[in-house]
């Protein structure tokens, strides 16, 4: 009995870990936050959703993977995922183009992330309130941010490294109803990547 | 005259910028960029274009940054085309298609799967993933074994 239990373990150990059908493999994990997402797996017409930690898909099977055993076999993969993206948030004196003294400090540490990474690029990415419409909030975001971008500029970065967008009143850090005057999403973001 | 190359040369520069969908932000080994027909050796801070593929060596991987933030790396012995890439960076709609031929595949999702899921899909010989969220691991079968 206890022969067969062990037997059983290595059999299913050699399924994942050894070159085993022509099948090919999906294995869901958990993000750096803890979230665990989800990949929609389609063969021959069928349909199988992934959405749970260490759960793989291959062929006809949906099998629990123990966390070492995935990242045996995904070792040198999981290694090699660029560093995500740091996020900074930058506010500036209402009605000027002067960054408060908070966002001061913010830009030191986003100087200080860029000499921490191996070419790295920017994406700053302009906010606005949800006063006005969404083509004039385009426009305005967009602006902020290719101000941003020359200030990065006039400081050194070259130009290439930089990339502008703007999000306009789209993704508000605050959520309101349209129209209202709110500082907090007049704001430029920051991603160092 | 000068004023002209210089125009030029700004005009190639933004064409080329333009045509970049995503970069090359770490090399281990041996890896290199297979595009319109010639290999190129893959080095961190490489553009990486929509029809491109990927290929890397034994002792080769390689990590990626898109321009969505969605985050690819692949390992050793493997082969990975960008089928089509396109992203708004103003409303985050897009797609993204990449095919993984042959070896391992490392995803972290990014906003085009945030603002439409599925819209990121992974194709390799025998299925098909559409990504509805965050990170996920692929292995293609050695054939023959």
């Amino acid at each position: 009995m206890g022969a067969l239990v062990v037997i059983v373990a290595v059999v299913a150990a050699a399924y994942f870990l050894a070159p085993g059908p022509a099948s090919d493999l999906v294995v869901v994990v958990p993000s750096a936050d803890g979230h665990v997402g989800a990949v929609v797996v389609e063969r021959d017409g069928k349909r199988t959703v992934v959405d749970q930690a260490y759960v793989a898909s291959r062929g006809d099977d949906t099998v629990k993977m123990s966390e070492a055993d995935v990242g045996k076999l995904f070792a040198e993969v999981r290694s090699s995922i660029p560093a995500r993206p740091a996020v900074f948030q930058l506010y500036f004196i209402a009605g000027s183009d002067e960054l408060t003294e908070e966002s001061k400090g913010e830009l030191t540490r986003m100087l200080e992330e860029l000499k921490r990474r191996s070419a790295p690029d920017i994406l700053v990415i302009g906010h606005t309130d949800t006063v006005g419409g969404l083509t004039e909030n385009d426009r305005l975001s967009l602006a902020r941010a290719e101000r941003v971008r020359e200030s990065f500029v006039a400081q050194g970065i070259p130009v290439e490294r930089i990339h502008a967008a703007g999000r306009g009143k789209r993704e508000p850090v605050v959520p309101t109803a349209d129209n209202v005057d709110e500082p907090r999403n007049r704001r430029v973001e920051i991603n160092v990547r | 005259m000068r004023w002209l190359v210089g125009l030029a040369a700004a005009v190639f520069a933004a064409a080329c910028w333009a045509n970049d969908v995503g970069e090359i932000k770490n090399v281990r080994g041996s890896v290199h960029v297979e595009r319109d027909g010639k290999r190129v050796a893959a080095a961190p801070g490489m553009g990486v274009r929509q029809s491109d593929v990927v290929v890397t060596g034994a002792d080769g991987s390689a990590g990626i940054t898109f321009q969505d933030n969605s985050l690819l790396s692949v390992g050793p012995g493997s082969e990975l085309a960008i089928e089509h890439y396109s992203f708004d960076s103003t409303t985050h709609a897009g797609r993204f298609d990449a095919s993984l031929k042959k070896g391992t595949l490392g995803v972290v999702s990014g906003r085009i799967v945030k603002q439409s899921p599925e819209a990121m899909r992974v194709r390799t010989p025998t299925s098909i993933m559409g990504v509805r969220g965050t990170e996920f691991f692929v292995k293609v079968a050695e054939p023959g074994k």
